[in-house]
Formats: C-alpha cells, sequence, structure tokens
C-alpha cells in the first residue's frame, strides 16, 4: 500500500492528537491519534511493518557462500561450523545447544591443529543474520587490518550457523586463541532489525559466563557505525590483553566502551 | 514418598511431589529445556490424574526444596496459617479445583483461605484447571490495595504508565507521560525503567515525577524501577520515593542472583514506610515476576518453572505488595515458546497470585523471537481483564522502545475498559473527569488542560 492510499483511509473519522509536536522528543510511539478509542490504521500497519521485519530477522539464514567469499579476501581461511541447534526453534528454545559446537565441526576444527595465536574472529547468525549479513563484513575486513596493523597473529575465520554468543568459547579454545571475538545479530526490536553485537572473552575455554565477557552492541550504520565499531572493538582487545582479562573487571580504556554484558 | 498411576497395565511413577509437579505441568519450553516434562501427553495427564488424589495436607510436609537449605522454603512453612488452612485440610488437590469453582468458594471465603494456602498448593490445583477455571476463580477474588489511589476495587482495571527513554532523557520521558495521561493511562502508576541504574540517574527521574504529580495534583504514585539497594541509599538522602520496586524470584538462590534476600526485602519494605507518602494506604512495595527466571539463573531446584514462579508470590505476599507483576512474555521464547504458552502462563500467574491474596497485574508482553503478535496480546489482554485483573501495562504504541518488547499500549487500555465496562481507580478517574480528559463514558475529550499539560513540559 503506498503513503497516499494510507492517508486517505486516514480521513475516515481518524482524530489526530493536539500534541503531535512532543514527537520531536522521543522515537516513542506517541500522538498516534485515535479513531473512538482505537489505533488509527495507518498507526497499525506500521507497527505490523515493523515486526514483520523483527520476525524475517529472526528466521533469516545466512547467505554461507557469499559471506565466506566475502571474508575470504581478508586473506585467512575461513570455516563454517554449526552449532548443536539443528534448526531455529530448536535454537529458540534450546539455547544451551547453541552453545555448543556439533561434532562434525569439532572435528573439523581440531584437525586444523593450529599453533596458539593471539586473535580468533568468529561470526554467527545469532538473533539476525540479517545483522550479520549488513555488518559483518565491513567490521571483519577493519578488525584484520588493525589486528594485523599492531602485530597480532590470526586463527582462521570462523563462521557459524544457530549459534549463541558463548559459542565463541568453544571455538577460541578448539582454535588455541588468546582472545576471542564474536561478531553475531541482535535480538531485534522494533526499532532496529539489523543490530550487530561484538563481544570478547580472553582466555576463552568452555564454562564461560557473561561476567567474562566485554560487549559492544548496536553495531549498524544507524547505530555504531562498524567503522567506528572497529576501532572500539581493538580499544577493548589492548586493554584486555594488557590487563590479561576481560569481563566486569576490565579496565576502560580512555576511548574503549566496556560495557559487562 | 512416591505417586504413580496406572493406565492400560502401565503404572507411571513419579519419585517426589517435585517430579509430580513439574511431570502434570501445562507443556512449556521452559521445563522442556530443565528437562523436567513429561515424556508423552499420556504421562503428563497422568501425573494430573495422580497429583488430584493428593492431600493438601502433604504439602505441608514435603517440602520441593528443602526448609533447610532454602529461605523461602522457611518462609512458606513458618507463616502458613493454620486456622485460615482448617476447612480444606481436608481436600485433595482435586477436591480444591472442584470446590473452588462451587458457588460455596464466594470472595469473603475465598479471601480468608488467602494464607491458609502454600504456593506450591496453588500451582498443584492450577494444573489441573483449564483456562475458564483459572479465569472464573480469579474473577472471584478481589485483592484491594491503597497507597495516594485505591487499586484492585471490581469494576476497575488500572494501567502502570511505562514511559521509558533509552537515554532516560527528561523531555523524551516527559512526552510519553503526557500522551499517556491525555489517554487515560497512569493510575496504578508512572512507572520508569531506567536505561541505567546509578542513584543520580533514579533521583533524577524521580524528583521529575515528583514535580509533575505535583504540579498537577495527579492521585497516582511514581516509581523508578531501580535496585533495592539503589532505592533504600535514596530514601536515605530524603529523595521522594512512592513505590519501593524489585524482581523477586522463588527460591532463595535465584532472588541471591538478584543481589536480594528476604531481610533486605524487610529494611526496603520498612524504610519506604518510614517515609509515610501514601495519603489512603501504606501498600508501597512493587514487585516484578517471571516465570523462568529460577531456571535463568541456575537455581530451580528441579522445581518446574511455574511452581517456582508461585513461590515468588509467596515472597511478595510477606510485604503487603501495592502491586505485584508478572513479566508474563518478556524472558524469551526458551520458557514460554509461543502464544499459547504466553497466555496459559499469564492466566496461571494472576489466578495463583489473586488466590494467595496479591494484588496482580500484568506486563502482557512478548519479544520478538517469540512465536506471538499483537493478536495474541489482544487475547491475553480480553482475558485477563474478564479474569478481574488488577493492571496492565501501557506503553506508547505498545513498543517499548528501551526495553525492546512489546506489550499493551494506552489505547489498548482503552480498548479492555470499554468492551468489558471498566473503569479506571476512582480517585483517578475523579481526576480525569475534572481535567476534562475523560467523560463519564471513559470517552477521550479535547480540553484545555491538554495544552497546559504539554507546554509545561516540554514547550
Amino acid at each position: 500500500m503506498s503513503a497516499t492510499n494510507v492517508n486517505e483511509v486516514r480521513k475516515a473519522g481518524v482524530e489526530p492528537d493536539e500534541w503531535e509536536s512532543l514527537k520531536a522528543y522521543t522515537n516513542a510511539r506517541i500522538a498516534l491519534g485515535r479513531t473512538g478509542i482505537s489505533v488509527p490504521l495507518r498507526e497499525s500497519l506500521q507497527f505490523k511493518l515493523a515486526h514483520a521485519h523483527a520476525k524475517d530477522a529472526v528466521y533469516s539464514a545466512l547467505d554461507l557462500s557469499d559471506l565466506q567469499k566475502q571474508l575470504a579476501q581478508c586473506g585467512l581461511p575461513v570455516y563454517c561450523v554449526r552449532s548443536q541447534a539443528m534448526h531455529r526453534d530448536m535454537y529458540l528454545q534450546r539455547p544451551d545447544l547453541g552453545r555448543l559446537v556439533d561434532e562434525h565441526s569439532v572435528e573439523t576444527l581440531r584437525q586444523l591443529n593450529r599453533p596458539a595465536v593471539d586473535l580468533s574472529i568468529i561470526v554467527a547468525d545469532g538473533l539476525s543474520a540479517t545483522a550479520i549479513t549488513q555488518n559483518a563484513g565491513l567490521v571483519v575486513h577493519g578488525l584484520v587490518d588493525k589486528a594485523k596493523q599492531a602485530g597480532y597473529s590470526l586463527a582462521p575465520i570462523v563462521l557459524v550457523e544457530q549459534g549463541r554468543v558463548a559459542i565463541m568459547d568453544v571455538i577460541g579454545r578448539l582454535l588455541n586463541a588468546r582472545l576471542a571475538v564474536i561478531l553475531i545479530g541482535e535480538r531485534p526490536g522494533l526499532s532496529a532489525f539489523d543490530s550487530m553485537g561484538a563481544y570478547m572473552t580472553y582466555a576463552p575455554r568452555p564454562g564461560l559466563t557473561d561476567e567474562s565477557r566485554n560487549c559492544i552492541s548496536n553495531i549498524r550504520e544507524q547505530g555504531l557505525r562498524p567503522v567506528l565499531a572497529v576501532d572500539k572493538i581493538m580499544d577493548l582487545i589492548r586493554s584486555a590483553f594488557r590487563s590479561q582479562l576481560t569481563g566486569v573487571q576490565l579496565k576502560e580504556d580512555s576511548n574503549a566502551d566496556s560495557l559487562p554484558t | 514418598m512416591a505417586y504413580s498411576y496406572t493406565i492400560g497395565g502401565f503404572t507411571y511413577r513419579f519419585d517426589t511431589l517435585r517430579e509430580l509437579l513439574a511431570k502434570a505441568t501445562p507443556l512449556r519450553s521452559g521445563d522442556a529445556l530443565a528437562g523436567l516434562v513429561a515424556d508423552s501427553y499420556e504421562e503428563r495427564v497422568a501425573a494430573q490424574i495422580a497429583l488430584a488424589d493428593v492431600p493438601l495436607a502433604v504439602f505441608l510436609n514435603e517440602a520441593v526444596i528443602p526448609y533447610e537449605t532454602d529461605e523461602v522454603t522457611r518462609l512458606i512453612i513458618d507463616t502458613h496459617d493454620k486456622a485460615a488452612f482448617a476447612p480444606i485440610s481436608h481436600l485433595t488437590v482435586g477436591d480444591l479445583r472442584d470446590w473452588l469453582l462451587s458457588d460455596e468458594a464466594d470472595t469473603s471465603t475465598l479471601h480468608q483461605l488467602a494464607s491458609g494456602l502454600t504456593p506450591e498448593m496453588v500451582s498443584a490445583v492450577s494444573k489441573l484447571m483449564r483456562n475458564q477455571d483459572l479465569i472464573l476463580v480469579a474473577q472471584k477474588c478481589e485483592v484491594v490495595t491503597r497507597f495516594r489511589n485505591t487499586q484492585g476495587l471490581r469494576g476497575r482495571m488500572a494501567v502502570r504508565l511505562q514511559p521509558n527513554h533509552p537515554t532516560d532523557d527528561a523531555k523524551g520521558i516527559a512526552a510519553s507521560i503526557i500522551d499517556g495521561l491525555l489517554y487515560g493511562s497512569g493510575d496504578a502508576m508512572i512507572g520508569i525503567n531506567p536505561a541505567t541504574d546509578s542513584p543520580a540517574a533514579t533521583s533524577r527521574l524521580l524528583c521529575m515525577l515528583e514535580e509533575l504529580r505535583e504540579r498537577f495534583a495527579i492521585p497516582t504514585q511514581s516509581c523508578v524501577l531501580s535496585h533495592v539497594t539503589t532505592t533504600l541509599q535514596l530514601i536515605e538522602q530524603q529523595v521522594p520515593v512512592d513505590l519501593v520496586f524489585q524482581s523477586i524470584a522463588g527460591t532463595e538462590k535465584a532472588n541471591a542472583s538478584f543481589g536480594i534476600n528476604l531481610s533486605l526485602l524487610q529494611e526496603a519494605y520498612e524504610a519506604g514506610l518510614s517515609l509515610k507518602r501514601g495519603t489512603v494506604g501504606t501498600n508501597l512495595m512493587y514487585f516484578e515476576t517471571g516465570q523462568g527466571s529460577a531456571l535463568s539463573s541456575g537455581a530451580h531446584h528441579g522445581v518446574d518453572q511455574q511452581t517456582c514462579e508461585v513461590r515468588a508470590y509467596a515472597v511478595a505476599r510477606a510485604y503487603q505488595p501495592f502491586l505485584v507483576n508478572s513479566v508474563v512474555g518478556f524472558i524469551g521464547p526458551e520458557y514460554l515458546f509461543d502464544g499459547k504458552q504466553i497466555i496459559r502462563a499469564g492466566l496461571e500467574d494472576h489466578f495463583c497470585a489473586k488466590l494467595m491474596g496479591l494484588p496482580m497485574g500484568m506486563d502482557i508482553c512478548y519479544t520478538n523471537h517469540a512465536q506471538a503478535d499483537q493478536d495474541d496480546m489482544d487475547t491475553l489482554l480480553t482475558l485477563l481483564g474478564v479474569a478481574g485483573v488488577n493492571f496492565i501495562m501501557g506503553i506508547p504504541g505498545a513498543d517499548d522502545i528501551m526495553l525492546n518488547y512489546q506489550s499493551t499500549s494506552f489505547h489498548d487500555a482503552l480498548y479492555a475498559r470499554r468492551v468489558l465496562g471498566l473503569r479506571p481507580a476512582p480517585e483517578f478517574e475523579d481526576w480525569l473527569l475534572r481535567q476534562g480528559i475523560i467523560d463519564q463514558q471513559g470517552n477521550r475529550l479535547s480540553s484545555p488542560i491538554q495544552k497546559q499539560l504539554y507546554t509545561a513540559w516540554v514547550g
């Protein structure tokens, strides 16, 4: 339905609110107007559209071959793995399975038999593959460049399907990395369905919990722009190596944003 | 003690009351995640049939979490009112279900019974009840509380105006408050979830709410939902605190993960009372609960999530709360997967809390990764309105831009009030009428106050 059609619908019995000027102060859905005591159709449809974007994002899938090609341009090998959550509905109901790497993938990573490295970069769909499709490429490229400049050694990049945040600790350990970073799709809201989060753990190993991690969230063009996110992540990585830890105890660098998650 | 039931030559065994309760629970994802669900549809019904035959007296002797290791169990056992329990002490769980639905169980009988019921008894009976049973019995309960206005009177439904903003921006919050007030919301409270839980930020928001409330003489109460320790600190500093908020759960360990225990809640309750800010009553605690909170902190002790939830109501009950709110769909699909599970849980929570004598309201809500939408919320809102829910949430357009989930809107509240003939809290209704915001029929009006309100605040 075009905007003009929606506006025509609005003419039928819809009363706008007198305080529409207050919309300048908040993105909340205020001053929606009314027909009787109900929400006008135009607003009802806009809400539905935002919810549709969020639902589509939750059920979106990673385009693995495309992403693999994109990420391979960094000059690092790229491996695809799966969590133990076989499909989306299982993933949604069993967060425990989304934190575990499936057996076949464990074997793949183990056979790499990699020497110890500084940094493992992991990319997972999380709750919005859309967020990864839109933001991960830029951030991975930026991170790899800056990490190389800083002299950090890098593990192969790992792409995860049906992954939760804590899967980073399993993968980081398998790849013998001193620090793991995961870029993961965040739970879509009505205002943003394409937000990516970045989590970091020092000395990754299975069994760590949220207080051992640092997080940067809302990475997207309209939020924390990917180029700026790269700088923030690098700041956190540097201070993590300096302090030899991540999590609530990590002291903030001047530019770093080390919110506990 | 073991329980069993035989169907067609096969005997289902349930080793403990805890296991029996879990297997008798209508299916939900959180119990599956915890590995507690019945293995088949038949086993679930077998458990329900076995549960129906358990005498209520058994619940006083077999704790689902040991008395020695859990202070919530100790609270439940030590405060159990034997005199109130006496009239039903000979009943089984199944008898209780039939009795609750009988005409003998009227409003005043149920009121007297409340302190004789333990959460496990209440949880057990709810598992044997259909949705309509949960609605019918809850509707017979009337739980009235007072602070600056009166909540819970029959024929009334209040709204918590929830004007959250992602950066706690004062003008952004004020804009949402004005929108809500002009749509007739805000009688349960004006309650802000702060983006940052710092004493300074909380204090600033509380002072802003105080100024607004006094300036327009609004007969309501305010709340900034900070951790109870933050609120305690602010009370000491004479910051205007009306309601004292805290999230609570049904086990000592889960409460510890929230950074609280029973004595801290008592301290906060007494501190709140010391301010003497209520004008028509002294109920001032505001608690939030939700199925799954114990499991999410690994503190459920093998107890199903609904029974854990009802145990949280025993915690709430100890502090004569002004309002209690189950944030039913907020915690996510790993606990309540879809609209069906959310609706069932919402009706259970409301029924169980009311039967235990609590002023229960509900955040009728879902997150975007749950299989639910606004149609499910409409259904639950209507059902809870029929069941006599004390209050619901009012959020601009049902979209909370800070917490990123969907609930009910100011318009939704007006819908429920209109189709069910419900009215706001009496003192607040008088204010709305005096200001010309609504008329006697609950229709929204245009009036000079509108301009006054919004120009005073942001103009």
